[in-house]
């Protein structure tokens, strides 16, 4: 069985594990497994709506800056600092956007992978920088606006530098192993 | 956030003039809105789903079993936090959901940790110490296997995409752990939300 085999095997019973657990242990403790179930359940709506103001907030602001063609300047100013430490151009927007929307770094990374091929530089350096992060600014607009919370404090902050970490780690580390 | 909702929508209103992109930027406000809602829409049933499973491991007992098995980390990145919350254990499912790649069920479990933690925050409408670092701990982003991103490299013909696996874990491991430290220290010199506990030395982690 290749490396390969295991890893599939693995991401499949993950989670049919998980859910067999949690409702095995319930029945044992003598939860009744569905009342409980539904009655959590019922907050699902409520908090998917709960997050819509935030949502549209974070969205609308990051789509705009997009459109604007922001990225492709912000781009152009990085080039010439990037080519110095001999990093590929194609990964500088993967590097922006990655922070701020999640579907627009994966279509990214995908055009990279489509065009460059599968053994470009590039591709294992951007598939490296896509793996190893979040979509900071989402997952901050989802998990404050669920509770209301408007005055982040030093969460975003805390999450850009850790983004710019990764960032510079997955240029070295990359450097290290594929050049 | 006031000052970057501010700034990230003043500068794109003047950069899109700049390129003559203008009606792109205007007609995006209309495109981002439709799929903020439609992003909030399509985490409902998935979010009933794992609110509906989290309430069951709840009421086992299983979370808080998980709160007390992590007790020693706990109480060094959540001191604020009462030791027996079920916060420090939905924490821990929403953790692992990310590691395993599981992300349709780290955000609900993840939202059910914050208002846990919101529970116990003295000022409703401001991020505790403990919901910093646990969003710092989550926009890392911490992934054992980037499942996603191996299934684009097989399909454009990647010869061996599992060789991503080691150094994306090395990437995410050293973000993460920088996460946590800089979270930490920030604690300390970020102007307080209230008055917090007198903390033991978080220097340590």
């Amino acid at each position: 069985m290749s490396f390969q085999t295991v890893m599939n095997t693995i991401s499949l019973w993950t989670l049919p594990v998980i859910i067999i657990l949690i409702l095995t242990v319930g029945l044992i403790k003598k939860v009744p497994v569905y009342e409980a179930f539904t009655q959590g359940a019922k907050d699902g709506f409520k908090v998917s709506v709960n997050i819509i103001p935030y949502l549209v907030a974070i969205i609308v602001a990051i789509s705009m800056l997009k459109a604007s063609g922001a990225i492709e300047m912000a781009g152009a100013v990085l080039a010439p600092v990037l080519n110095y430490f001999h990093i590929p151009i194609d990964t500088i927007p993967i590097m922006i956007v990655r922070s701020l929307s999640g579907s627009a770094a994966l279509g990214i990374f995908s055009d990279i992978a489509h065009t460059l091929g599968p053994d470009a530089y590039a591709t294992k350096l951007a598939a490296i920088m896509l793996g190893s992060s979040e979509t900071t600014f989402y997952v901050l607009a989802v998990y404050f606006g669920a509770v209301g919370i408007t005055k982040l404090r030093y969460a975003l902050v805390v999450g850009i530098l850790a983004d710019i970490i990764g960032i510079v780690a997955a240029v070295s580390v990359c450097h290290w192993l594929f050049a | 956030m006031n000052y970057i909702f501010y700034f990230l929508i003043v500068i794109s209103i003047i950069i899109g003039a700049v390129n003559g992109k203008l009606s792109d930027v205007v007609n995006s406000i209309l495109s981002g809105a439709e799929l903020s809602v439609k992003v909030a829409f399509s985490l409902i049933g998935i979010m009933a789903f794992w609110l509906g499973i989290m309430k069951i491991a709840e009421k086992s007992g299983l979370v808080t079993f998980l709160a007390k098995i992590l007790k020693p980390i706990s109480k060094r990145l959540f001191n604020e936090l009462p030791q027996d919350s079920p916060a420090i254990g939905d924490v821990a499912m929403s953790f692992s959901a990310n590691a395993l790649g599981l992300a349709n069920a780290a955000t609900p479990i993840g939202i059910k940790a914050m208002e846990e933690m919101q529970k116990a925050n003295t000022d409703k409408t401001t991020a505790s110490n403990s919901m910093c670092m646990f969003l710092a701990m989550s926009t890392a982003g911490f992934q054992i296997v980037p499942t996603t991103v191996i299934a684009i490299l097989i399909g454009i013909g990647y010869k061996n995409p599992t060789e991503i696996i080691a150094p994306t874990l090395i990437v995410t491991t050293i973000a993460f752990i920088s996460a946590i430290i800089i979270a930490k220290i920030f604690q300390h010199f970020w102007s307080p939300q209230t008055q917090n506990n007198t903390e033991e030395n978080g220097g340590a982690l």
